[in-house]
C-alpha cells in the first residue's frame, strides 16, 4: 500500500475531511500524477484518510493511503506534492507500508485550555483529580440522540501541565478506533463535572498515531 | 491566546470559506504596494469563487505591481451573527485584514438581489454606506458587473461605476487612483478625472430631475461630463488578459471546475435576455487559444472538470474541432468536459455521445414559452419539433432526465400559452414512451417556471410586469394541467421576482428604501432561508415609495433611469424589436444578416462576429 504522512496546520485546519480529499485529488494532478480511479458510472479518484480529523484540529500525524495509475511511485513525489498543496498541508513522508489501519489503536493528543483571566492552583489541582477518577461519564450525541458514555476507559494516559498563566495543557493518549475518543470530549468532561473550571476556549491537536505498544504507526 | 476569528470559526458552518490560504491565492508585501483593493463579491464564497469575471479581474489587478487585490465575500448568517455579537469587522481573505483598511473597495454585481449584501458588507466593515459620507480617497467604493447597466438604485452608495468588460478599464481606474493618492488629490478631483475615462460613470455628477407624476423629467450632467457613458469592451479576446493560474478553493464551490469563455455576445436576440444584448458585439476566442488556455488551466489547477461557457455554445463556429481536441486531451486524464447552453436545433447526437464518454451530464432545455406564437414574440427561435427530436435522440441514447425552463408573464401571454407548456411536457413524455431504450428507471422531468422580470437594455424594457396575483393564477393553471408523476414542477416565488423587477428598473429613490430594508434585516435576499419580503415592504412604506411604480408599463418616450448609459445597442433598435414582438414577428439571428443593433460600432472598424 502507498501511504503518506502529512501535517495539517494553520488555516488549513478549517478544511473538512471531505474537502481535504478533494484537495489531495487536485494536488496529485497538479504535481503531474494521476490517481487510480474507481470504476463505475461516476468515476472518482481513490484516496483514503485513516482517521477523519475534526474541523479546527491541528495535526502532525495524518495518514493517507493512495494508489497511482502508474505502477511505481517516483522518488520526488513528496516534494512535488508539497509544491502543489495549499499552505498548511505538508507531506512529511511518502512510503510503502504493509501495516493495516486496524493496527492504529491509539492517539497521542493535546488539548490547550485557555483561561483568559488566568486560572488558580485549585483549578489545576481539580483537573488533575478529575482525570484520576475511576469513571468519567459524559453526554455524547449519537445517531439515536444523547447517550451517556464513560470515557475513562478510553484514556490510556493523561497529564495536566501548566503552559503559562492563562493556559493549561492536557497531554493524553486516547483510544483511536473501536471505540475512539475525540479529544474534545476531554473538555466536555471538564464542562460536565467541573463547570467552574470551564476554559474560555480550547483547542485540540494530534501529535502522533500509535500502535497498541505505543510505537508510532506508519 | 487564540484570536477572535479563530474562536468563532469552530462555531460556524463551513469555516474554510472565511480564511483564504488556497492554492494560488496572491499575497504581496504591504510595503511593496501603493494601492490595496478589497474586491468584494456580494454573496457567499461558494458563489463568488465560481464567478469567471471575478477570477479574471483578481488576476488583472494583481498583475499591477503597485496594486494588491484581496477578496471579500458576504458572510453566511451564522457568521454574521457572531461578527455582530463580538464586534468583529469584515475582513479580506488573503491575510485577514479588515476591509476598512483598504484604499479601494470594489464590488462585482451580477444580480439585483445582492444589492442589500453590498450595503450589509459595507456596514459590517464599518465603512459609511453613503458615498457622500466618505470624505477622502480612502475606502473609495466602485462597482461593475452585469447588473450595473442600470446603476441608479446603487447611486447613493457607490462612488463610481465601471461599465462593461473590466480587463482594461479597471487598470485605468486603478492607475488614476494611484496617481491621485500619491499626489494627495481631493476626492472630488479624482471623481471628475475618473469620469473622463471612457466607461466610467460617476453618479454624483448627474442630477436626476423628476416630474410630478414621479417619472424622470431629465438627467443633468454636471461639470462637462458626457451625457451618455458607453460600456467598454475588449477588442481582441485572444489577446485579452486571461489568468491560467487561478485560485483553487480548498472547499467545494458551486462551479467547482475550470471555466473558459468560447465567445462574448450572442447572435440570437431573445427579447427578454439582458445578457444577449449587453454583451454584444460578438467576439470569439480562437480554438488554438482556447486549447492552450484549457490545458494550462487544467494543469495548473488540477481540476477534473472543464466547462466551455458562453451564452449559446452551439453558435461557436469551431465547436466541433475544438471539442474534439479538448476531448482528446481530457479523456486519458479522466477529465470531464461540460458544454452548457447548447441549442436544441443543432445539438447533434454525435456531440452528445462524445461528451458522454467521460461523464453523462443532464439534458436541459429552456423553451421559455409554451407555444410557437409566444416563442416568436420573445424571439426564442427554438421549435417544438427541434425539442422533441433532440429528446428522442437523448432518450434513445440512455438519458432519462430532462430539465425544462419556462417563464410566466411574458408580454402577450394568454392562458393558451400557459397550457401550451403542459402540452409540450406531455409530448415529451410521449416521445420518451416511444424511444426510451430502458424504461426501468422511469422518466424524470424537472419543470421550472420563472416570473418574468422586464430588464433594462432589452426590447421588453418598457413592458409591465404582471401582478403577483395574476402570476400565481397562471402557476395554478399550469399546475392543474400537469398530473403526471414523472413531472416535478417548481415555480419561482412571486415576492422575490417582484422585487427583482423593482430593482432592475429602479431609480435613485430606491437608495433610501434599500438602506431601510437593510436596517430592517434584509440581506442574502437571493437565499430562501434569509429572504424577508416583510423587511422590504416595511422599507417601501417607511420611505413612501410604491414598488408597483417600478413594475408598471414605462412610456416609450419616457426618460428612463438608465438613459445616461449605453451598452452599444441603440434605443431605436430596442423599440423596433419591441414593436416587432407585439406583432409576433421574429428577427433572424445576426449571422443571417446584420439587424443593425448598433453594437458593432463598439468594435474596431465597426466589425462584429469575425
Amino acid at each position: 500500500m502507498n501511504r503518506l504522512l502529512f501535517e495539517k496546520r494553520g488555516d488549513a485546519v478549517w478544511i473538512s475531511h471531505l474537502d481535504l480529499m478533494r484537495v489531495f485529488q487536485r494536488a496529485f494532478r497538479r504535481a503531474g500524477f494521476l490517481l487510480k480511479h474507481t470504476g463505475g458510472f461516476n468515476q472518482h479518484a481513490y484516496v483514503s484518510l485513516a482517521l477523519p480529523l475534526s474541523v479546527g484540529t491541528e495535526s502532525g500525524c495524518e495518514i493517507m493511503d493512495f494508489e497511482l495509475e502508474e505502477t511505481f511511485v517516483p522518488e520526488n513525489l513528496c516534494e512535488r506534492l508539497n509544491a502543489a498543496l495549499p499552505a498548511g498541508v505538508r507531506v512529511l513522508e511518502v512510503y510503502e507500508s504493509a501495516a493495516k489501519l486496524k493496527e492504529l489503536t491509539h492517539l497521542h493528543a493535546q488539548v490547550v485550555l485557555e483561561y483568559d483571566g488566568g486560572f488558580s492552583d485549585e483549578t489545576e489541582q481539580a483537573l488533575k483529580e478529575l482525570f484520576d477518577r475511576a469513571e468519567l461519564p459524559v453526554e455524547k450525541k449519537t445517531k439515536k440522540g444523547m447517550a451517556t458514555v464513560d470515557i475513562r476507559p478510553m484514556i490510556r494516559f493523561l497529564k495536566v501541565e501548566r503552559i503559562s498563566g492563562t493556559e493549561l495543557l492536557l497531554d493524553a493518549v486516547v483510544c483511536a478506533q473501536n471505540p475512539s475518543l475525540n479529544p474534545a470530549q476531554l473538555v466536555n468532561a471538564i464542562e460536565t463535572h467541573l463547570p467552574a473550571c470551564r476554559p474560555d476556549f480550547s483547542l485540540c491537536r494530534r501529535i502522533e498515531v500509535l500502535r497498541e505498544d505505543s510505537t508510532p504507526f506508519r | 491566546m487564540t484570536n477572535l476569528l479563530e474562536r468563532i470559526l469552530p462555531t460556524v458552518q463551513k469555516p474554510a470559506r472565511y480564511v483564504g490560504g488556497e492554492y494560488n491565492q496572491i499575497v504581496k508585501k504591504k510595503e511593496d504596494v501603493r494601492v490595496r483593493v478589497a474586491f468584494c463579491f456580494p454573496d457567499t464564497y461558494e458563489l463568488g469563487m465560481s464567478n469567471v469575471g471575478m477570477r479574471i479581474l483578481y488576476g488583472v489587478m494583481n498583475e499591477m505591481p503597485q496594486v494588491w487585490c484581496e477578496r471579500v465575500f458576504a458572510p453566511w448568517g451564522d457568521m454574521e451573527e457572531a461578527m455582530r455579537k463580538h464586534c468583529l469587522p469584515l475582513w479580506a481573505l488573503e491575510i485577514q485584514d479588515p476591509e476598512k483598511e483598504f484604499d479601494m473597495i470594489a464590488f462585482t454585481v451580477g444580480y439585483e438581489m445582492s444589492y442589500t449584501n453590498i450595503l450589509n458588507m459595507l456596514q459590517l466593515s464599518g465603512v459609511p454606506l453613503r458615498a457622500a459620507d466618505r470624505d477622502g480617497l480612502k475606502n473609495l467604493v466602485f462597482a461593475g458587473g452585469a447588473c450595473v447597466y442600470n446603476p441608479e438604485p446603487l447611486a447613493d452608495f457607490v462612488d463610481l461605476f465601471s461599465l462593461g468588460e473590466g480587463e482594461e478599464i479597471t487598470v485605468e481606474i486603478l492607475s488614476l487612483y494611484d496617481r491621485a493618492k500619491q499626489e494627495g488629490w481631493e476626492k472630488a478631483r479624482f471623481l471628475r478625472a475618473a469620469a473622463d475615462i471612457p466607461g466610467v460613470y460617476v453618479p454624483s455628477l448627474y442630477v436626476h430631475h423628476y416630474n410630478e407624476d414621479g417619472t424622470l423629467q431629465k438627467i443633468e450632467p454636471l461639470d462637462g461630463v458626457p451625457a451618455v457613458v458607453t460600456k467598454r469592451i475588449v477588442q481582441d479576446l485572444d489577446k485579452a488578459y486571461f489568468p491560467t493560474k487561478q485560485i483553487v478553493p480548498s472547499t467545494e464551490i458551486v462551479h467547482d471546475r475550470s471555466n473558459l469563455e468560447l465567445f462574448r455576445g450572442c447572435i440570437r436576440g431573445c427579447r427578454f435576455c439582458q445578457a444577449g444584448f449587453c454583451y454584444r458585439p460578438i467576439r470569439s476566442k480562437s480554438p488554438d487559444v482556447l486549447c492552450e488556455q484549457a490545458e494550462a488551466c487544467l494543469e495548473d489547477s488540477g481540476n477534473h472538470e472543464i466547462t466551455l461557457a458562453s451564452l449559446s455554445s452551439s453558435d461557436y463556429r469551431h465547436l466541433e474541432p475544438l471539442t474534439n481536441r479538448i476531448i482528446d486531451y481530457c479523456t486519458p486524464r479522466k477529465i470531464n468536459l461540460s458544454l452548457p447552453s447548447l441549442r436544441a436545433d443543432n445539438f447533434s447526437r454525435e456531440l452528445m455521445m462524445k461528451l458522454q464518454k467521460v461523464r453523462k451530464s443532464g439534458l436541459t432545455f429552456a423553451p421559455e414559452a409554451g407555444t410557437q406564437r409566444l416563442r416568436d414574440v420573445i424571439n426564442k427561435n427554438v421549435t417544438e419539433e427541434e425539442i422533441l427530436t433532440t429528446c428522442a435522440t437523448a432518450f434513445s441514447g440512455g438519458w432519462n432526465n430532462v430539465k425544462l425552463y419556462f417563464m410566466l408573464g411574458l408580454p402577450t401571454e394568454t392562458d393558451e400559452d400557459v397550457l401550451g407548456i403542459a402540452e409540450l411536457v406531455y409530448k415529451i413524455i410521449g416521445v420518451w414512451k416511444e424511444t426510451a431504450g430502458n424504461k426501468k428507471r422511469g422518466l424524470s422531468i424537472n419543470l421550472s417556471t420563472a416570473y418574468f422580470v422586464p430588464k433594462p437594455f432589452t426590447p421588453f424594457q418598457w413592458v409591465q410586469q404582471i401582478t403577483p396575483e395574476e402570476y400565481m393564477r397562471r402557476v395554478w393553471l399550469l399546475k392543474s394541467a400537469i398530473k403526471s408523476k414523472s413531472v416535478d414542477y417548481r415555480y419561482h416565488g412571486s415576492d422575490l421576482s417582484r422585487l427583482e423587477a423593482v430593482l432592475a428598473r429602479g431609480d435613485r429613490r430606491l437608495g433610501a428604501v434599500m438602506e431601510k430594508a437593510v436596517e430592517f434585516g434584509a440581506r442574502l435576499d437571493g437565499w430562501d432561508e434569509y429572504f424577508e419580503n416583510d423587511a422590504w415592504m416595511r422599507a417601501f412604506d417607511a420611505c413612501g415609495v410604491d414598488p408597483a411604480f417600478y413594475c408598471r408599463e414605462y412610456g416609450l418616450d419616457e426618460v428612463l433611469p438608465w438613459d445616461s448609459i449605453s451598452v452599444g445597442v441603440s434605443r431605436r433598435f430596442f423599440q423596433k424589436e419591441y414593436e416587432k414582438a407585439c406583432r409576433g414577428e421574429v428577427t433572424k439571428d445576426c449571422r443571417q444578416g446584420c439587424n443593425g443593433c448598433g453594437a458593432n460600432c463598439l468594435g474596431k472598424e465597426g466589425k462584429c462576429d469575425e
